[in-house]
């Protein structure tokens, strides 16, 4: 699949997703949905790819929905955001949750909308200093989507959620690395190079732990103390089994920088 | 075990059990009536076999068992439907006295979760989904699917999954007690496994009764189903292995059962 919305290569391992409708500060059209879903695919199938980079070329990250996609002419039927959020944006917050590798969002720009919430659906999240964030669906009369009233609470717990999913203000970088909404706010000019640093020190790490580590805090959500305290035994036998572990722990003995593969 | 099967392996007795893994991986472990004859044969055989104290079945990491073989149904007109030997099998599958646990990865549709049903306790992986889409061929669950469903989950929700042929997560198999466990795909036969090996060390007479009062409780009023928990309770009493497991308890030791 050649694409036009987005720009997407897999390089030592680390994956880059660059969402690239520039003019559209990047939001989502039909097309984008497709090709971001084709791209992971392909990041799912890849023997290569131990960490992906999601990141948008231009001013912005991601505007969310583009609204000039939809159809809300007096008169005319009216659209089924439904279906267009359990075709599109559904699938892809499930697919980064489920990538069984390290996901890192660059957030270079106004993440507004599904924008912001796709970022909080990674796994660590980079923001330059002069990016921001808004819950922009009340403005229109929507609800957040693609997972947002259920991060954000737990993200900034539901005084704060409240307000910022009725008032739609826009959070700055800052205030959202201060609230816990994000890892950390850094310099617009240093983003992509700080970002491009953690995901190839990412890819090399042990591959298959950091995705038990991502599987144990997502079911911790939903999980009694109990049923995590069992997920933990049972994810950790399965690290115990890995090649990682082992080399691991050797190179550790050793005095030696440790050689992971992933496996 | 001797035989050399087609469809299904069987592993040796370990610590009183015995492991059907449903092996037909090109047909999704389809389950044609040679696999489930199978499956009956060995239920059989090993009913009078001391050494097995439980059974544990299971399919592979990715599915359990994706329903009947529909190639196989397509060709029965209503004679050959009345004359279906599936039904004698899972009739020994039904009547199997010793616990059958059932260990679920993946797809258990149809007859597959039909075969769950038939399980006395079913652990689960986070993988596995459940449901009984016969409707979508014109048909309806013919291995009991409509009765030990709806005695398990209840009305609504059997109707919802026989009516629509919509799959329930394990996470929602297990809200609605259609399973008790549910753990990650990798350790669901682990964990089944461990299961049982802990039900054949305990008394195996009273093993036996527990579960058949137990099933009984489906298809009797309660007084009728107390009356025979107080029958079976009492002939435990004629145990050895009772007097030993009260004497075990009173001198906090272990008890040694013996089966007598």
């Amino acid at each position: 699949m050649a694409y036009e919305t987005i720009e997407f290569a897999i390089t030592d391992g680390v994956a880059v997703l660059t969402l690239n409708r520039p003019d559209r500060m990047n939001s989502f059209n039909t097309q984008m949905h497709a090709e971001v879903r084709d791209a992971l695919k392909q990041v799912k199938k890849s023997d290569e790819a131990r960490c992906l980079l999601i990141t948008g070329n231009g001013r912005g990250f991601c505007a969310g929905q583009d609204l000039s996609d939809r159809n809300v002419a007096p008169g005319a039927e009216m659209p089924n955001l439904g279906e267009s959020i359990e075709q599109n944006y559904n699938p892809l917050i499930r697919s980064l949750q489920a990538l069984e590798m390290p996901v890192i969002c660059a957030v270079n720009g106004v993440a507004a909308g599904a924008g912001a919430n796709i970022a909080f659906a990674c796994d660590i999240v980079l923001a330059a200093r002069s990016a921001s964030f808004i819950q922009a669906f009340c403005k229109i009369g929507l609800v957040p989507d693609s997972g947002g009233t259920w991060t954000l609470p737990r993200l900034v717990g539901h005084a704060r959620a409240t307000a910022l999913t009725m008032l739609g203000d826009k959070i700055s970088a800052e205030q959202a690395m201060a609230w816990g909404m994000i890892w950390k706010c850094v310099d617009d000019e240093a983003l992509q190079a700080e970002a491009q640093s953690m995901a190839r020190h990412l890819a090399t790490q042990p591959t298959k732990g950091l995705a038990f580590i991502k599987r144990a805090l997502q079911a911790s959500w939903n999980n009694s103390f109990d049923e995590q305290l069992d997920l933990e035994r049972d994810l950790q036998t399965l690290a115990g089994r890995t090649e990682d572990y082992r080399e691991g722990v050797s190179a550790f003995m050793d005095k030696r920088q440790p050689t992971f593969k992933g496996k | 075990m001797q035989h050399e099967y087609q469809d299904i392996l069987v592993s040796d007795v370990s610590s009183g059990v015995l492991t059907i893994t449903l092996n037909r991986p090109e047909a999704y472990n389809a389950l044609r009536t040679q696999l489930l004859s199978e499956i009956a044969s060995v239920l059989q055989q090993v009913t009078h076999d001391d050494a097995v104290r439980a059974v544990v079945v299971t399919g592979s990491e990715k599915v359990f068992a994706a329903g009947a073989d529909i190639k196989e149904m397509a060709a029965l007109d209503t004679v050959g439907v009345l004359n279906d030997p599936r039904v004698l099998h899972w009739r020994t599958i039904a009547q199997f006295p010793k616990p059958l646990i059932a260990a679920v990865n993946g797809f258990a549709l149809g007859g597959g979760c039909e075969l769950v049903m038939h399980a006395d306790i079913v652990i689960a992986g986070d993988n596995a989904q459940f449901g009984q889409p016969e409707i979508n061929l014109g048909i309806i669950p013919g291995a009991g699917g409509t009765q030990r469903l709806l005695r398990t989950v209840g009305k609504s929700m059997a109707m919802q999954l026989v009516l629509s042929g919509e799959f329930i997560s394990a996470q929602q198999a297990r809200d609605f007690g259609l399973i008790s466990e549910v753990t990650i795909p990798e350790r669901t036969l682990e964990r089944a496994t461990a299961l049982a090996r802990k039900i054949a060390t305990k008394p195996p007479i009273a093993v036996r009764q527990a579960k058949e009062v137990l099933l009984k409780a489906y298809d009797t009023t309660l007084e009728s189903g107390l009356t025979l928990e107080r029958k079976a309770f009492t002939l435990l009493a004629a145990t050895e292995d009772r007097n030993e497991g009260i004497a075990a308890f009173m001198e906090k030791r272990k008890p040694n059962f013996t089966g007598k």
